[in-house]
């Protein structure tokens, strides 16, 4: 990684980033951090593209509110020079006027059409009031009360009073009761209202829904009452229309507006439909527009880090870039400045030299992609630190597998994660939006990993959904007489361990072959009694050795990292002491364990040593007779156990007081340099080596280098130990997942496989469905999900503590590929 | 001896080969180291724990307990020789 400086061309600059964009490599850093960004040299162009964004965001709501489909562009458009930026913009005000001018039209005529057609409706029923009132003069003469008469069919029939008037309209069929209510309150009951349901529904014209309406009359006298049916109609939100009081003139409205509507459903389906054809044109080239005003906006974004340079009429960028892709970045530069009408003088890459922390960029597919994110949640691996990846890759499925240990579970895993690798590219865009999704689909390959270590362990553990299988024939055999599995007073016997004749007698029964079985756990373990006895002591075993082991692994992971920096000095005062810790204790606890595995057998499994009790005496030096299994068990082992401790006990005041003494003896050595030469340029020579060796370019506090190293010191010994421990949570976990899984089938599957005849095979299918679910529930999603847990925690805090500083920061090139994936495009 | 010597030796060859032979026979590419590193590593691991399980069984200080339901079944089932 170098940082680099670039001088650009005004003209070219544009071209430039542009290839640079597509290529992806380089870090642009902001040159001008203190400038508001609304001050930067290029706000306006910024502003034209968000603009333009805008526009494209609201095309794309019309065009999904019409539900047509947007078309993918087939391939990557590239960024538009910037006099395309301004035929992009043309068009887009243009679609965006004519889009907003079709709406609005399609509203008022909509409108229109609403309210003619309750106009319509109003006139019929109206009308049908009138023949009504006309055929029944009696009935509605008697309904009245007082000498008042209706209008009937125009002729004025003079009344000892006033005239009746009357108002027609159309409200909603809701309000109708509480309409009616209110009339007769206010007015006293001195109105008549009729009223008649209008069939279909209609879309009304204020709000747009489609709703029931009720065409109302309401009959009334006098001045007074008619201002309060009409505050009363207004207050309702009732539409009122005009109704002529001759027939005549009632049809000719009526077959008026007949015409009208005809007219405006034509004028509506033609609106339709050229909004439509405009929709469908824009929805074709909507993505690629999109993603060039991305790629202009995100141009625009980065050229305003630049600094101007006006005296020699350039641009001057900064960047960080990795030193193999320099060459690529040269030919794009070339390419850029060519594309723009290549000037004479094309643009430069200029290395700088510079004591900065470059960003950690580690070259990634899409396989490693996913370990990588595991890695640097935890934190981005320091500049030219190890990379516990590739490490990690196969370490954490292997772990994750030991706690999961279930090869049908396994089975399903695989079968998921496979499911999803396979189907990569068509799955790639789905369900963006699914957040739980998305997590899952960017660990596939992590999921199909783990699936297959699990089962590769669920074989070894023999635990097929908690049944075993017997493939190669069982290392036991059962041989007790009838005289002993017949009695009574005995529920269990227990098999003869030692595969020879110890005693020299006749009862003696073989019944242990000597050879263990050759893959994985015997079968007759699994229908034991004391199955959890016998693998809690393998489990916890093979759990103490893989962490050690591991931890050993991140210790030599170290020294690579001192060699790497060149720390000579830390290789003897860091990785020496700690390296030599780990092995007095942990690795001869290590060998202790293949001694006993090896050494005891069922014969003096009395006598065999408890390496728990053995361990801690040795670490107290204290040497019992009296529990058989705390005797020492090979000859000199009180020497060798004592010469180890006290190698042990070395290490501790080594690592604790190694670094700092150091410290100040190259202290002093460079005080001395300083005084005692005279020749400064030599003192800098010096000097610049010992800061290189030392990272500082300032003299380092002394009480501060104490405390680190104590630190640093109690966590490492203490670390070790609680570590170890720690690793003991791959035998739990297996422990948890083995006896859920054996509780699922012999509560719930057992059910249905134990009952006999049709009624079984019926309740082992009805069964099935509550085990299958809570097998995915329980045991892969949970399960699974907790011992993905822990094996992260194992490799973050036992495993990368060894070596890892993880300080760090991410190399995040300017790359259009990135940014196109970021920001999902809904679709 | 023997026996248990076979089951040893073909798991060793087998490890063997995949996590010494096969790093040798990967193609040069830009992902050689990667899977170098990830054959040898899996052989690594999946080895020790067949070794761990497998030598675990060898001395067993205890045998299995069985309720007597069971173990008339099995000697049935397996009969009584090896």
């Amino acid at each position: 990684m170098t940082l680099c400086q670039l001088f650009l061309q005004p003209d070219a600059a544009y071209a430039c980033i542009s290839e640079l964009g597509e290529l992806g490599i380089v870090q642009f850093r902001d040159l001008n951090p203190n400038v508001n960004s609304f001050q930067r040299k290029f706000v306006n162009e910024v502003r034209r593209c968000e603009e333009m964004e805008r526009k494209l965001r609201f095309l794309e709501t019309e065009i999904k509110k019409d539900e047509l489909p947007i078309y993918d562009p087939e391939d990557n458009p590239d960024a538009p020079k910037p006099r395309e930026m301004i035929d992009l913009e043309a068009t887009f005000e243009k679609l965006d006027h004519e889009l907003k001018e079709i709406n609005t039209n399609a509203d008022a005529l909509l409108r229109n059409f609403n309210e003619l057609t309750e106009l319509k409706h109003n006139l019929q029923m109206t009308q049908g009031f009138f023949d009504e009132a006309q055929a029944h003069p009696v009935g509605v003469l008697e309904d009245m009360a007082g000498e008042r008469e209706i209008e009937l069919g125009g002729q004025t029939t003079a009344t000892a009073g006033m005239k009746l008037g009357f108002i027609t309209g159309v409200i909603p069929r809701e309000r109708m009761v509480t309409f009616e209510r209110m009339l007769w309150r206010v007015c006293r009951g001195n109105v008549f209202v009729k009223q008649a349901d209008i069939p279909d529904l209609i879309e009304d014209p204020l709000t747009g829904e489609k709703v029931h309406k009720t065409v109302f009359v309401v009959f009334f006298q006098g001045e007074q009452l008619k201002n309060r049916v009409q505050k009363i109609c207004e207050g309702f939100r009732a539409n009122i229309y005009p109704c002529p009081e001759n027939p005549h003139e009632r049809r000719e409205l009526a077959m008026g507006v007949m015409t009208r509507l005809d007219d405006l459903t034509v004028v509506l389906s033609q609106t339709q439909d050229h909004r439509q054809r405009v929709l469908a044109a824009t929805s074709r080239n909507l993505r690629t527009w999109q993603i060039k005003v991305k790629k202009i906006k995100a141009i625009y974004h980065t050229m305003n880090m630049f600094n101007n340079d006006v005296a020699r009429k350039c641009f001057i960028a900064e960047c960080w870039a990795p030193v193999s892709e320099l060459d690529r970045i040269q030919l794009a530069l070339r390419k850029g400045s060519e594309a723009s009408g290549g000037g004479t003088v094309s643009s430069v890459l200029n290395r700088m030299i510079t004591r900065e922390q470059p960003p950690t960029h580690h070259k990634l597919n899409k396989f490693t992609q996913g370990f990588q994110n595991l890695v640097d949640a935890y934190g981005v691996a320091t500049y030219r630190e190890i990379n516990p990846m590739p490490f990690v890759l196969i370490t954490f499925p292997f772990l994750f597998a030991v706690m999961f240990g279930d090869a049908g579970h396994g089975l399903i895993v695989s079968v998921f994660a496979l499911w999803m690798v396979i189907k990569e590219r068509s799955l790639k865009d789905k369900w963006r939006t699914q957040e739980v999704w998305t997590i899952f689909f960017g660990g596939r390959y992590i999921i199909l990993l783990m699936g297959l270590f699990s089962i590769y362990t669920g074989l070894i553990y023999n635990d097929v959904f908690s049944k075993s299988l017997n493939i190669f024939g069982s290392s036991w055999r059962v041989k007790f007489g009838d005289e002993i599995l017949n009695r009574r007073d005995i529920d269990t016997v227990q098999l003869e361990p030692t595969p020879y004749n110890y005693s020299g007698t006749r009862e003696y029964q073989q019944m242990y072959s000597g050879t263990p079985y050759p893959f994985g756990l015997d079968p007759i373990w699994q229908v034991s009694e004391n199955k959890i006895t016998f693998t809690n002591s393998v489990k916890m075993k093979f759990a103490i050795i893989i962490g050690i082991i591991q931890m050993g692994f991140g210790v030599f992971l170290s020294l690579w990292n001192h060699l790497h920096f060149n720390h000579r000095y830390a290789i003897y005062l860091e990785f020496l002491p700690q390296i030599i810790f780990l092995a007095c204790i942990f690795f001869y606890l290590i060998i202790l364990i293949f001694y006993k595995w090896t050494h005891f057998d069922g014969l003096v499994s009395t006598q065999a040593p408890s390496l728990l009790i053995q361990l801690i005496n040795m670490i107290l030096l204290s040497y019992p007779t009296e529990p058989e299994s705390s005797r020492t068990f090979y000859s000199g082992q009180r020497g060798v156990q004592t010469a180890l401790i006290i190698f042990a006990v070395i290490c501790i005041p080594w690592m604790l007081l190694g670094k700092p003494i150091y410290r100040i003896i190259m202290n002093k050595r460079r005080a001395n340099y300083s005084t005692v030469t005279n020749h400064t340029e030599n003192a800098e020579h010096e000097i610049d080596e010992q800061t290189h060796e030392n990272e500082s370019t300032k003299k380092v506090e002394m009480s501060e280098v104490w405390v680190e190293q104590g630190i640093h010191t109690i966590e490492y010994f203490l670390g070790c130990i609680s570590h170890t421990a720690s690793y003991l949570r791959l035998w739990a976990l297996s422990l948890a997942h083995a006896q859920l899984s054996e509780v699922l089938w012999q509560m719930v599957l057992h059910i249905g496989l134990s009952t006999n005849g049709y009624a079984g095979s019926i309740l082992t299918f009805l069964v099935f469905m509550p085990w299958s679910c809570l097998t995915v529930f329980i045991l892969l999603l949970m399960e699974g999900l907790s011992a993905f847990l822990h094996a992260l925690r194992l490799h973050w805090v036992e495993f990368q503590s060894k070596f890892y500083k993880g300080e760090g920061y991410p190399f995040i090139p300017f790359s259009f590929r990135l940014l196109l994936d970021e920001v999902p495009i809904e679709g | 001896m023997e026996k248990f010597a076979i089951a040893l030796i073909f798991f060793t060859v087998f490890w063997g080969l995949i996590g010494v032979v096969l790093p040798f026979l990967i193609p040069k590419g830009p992902n050689r180291r990667l899977i170098q590193t990830m054959l040898i590593l899996t052989s690594a691991c999946c080895w020790l724990f067949w070794l761990c399980f497998y030598l675990h069984q060898w001395n067993p200080l205890f045998g299995p307990l069985l309720t007597t339901t069971d173990a008339r079944i099995l000697r049935e089932l397996w009969s009584t020789d090896f």
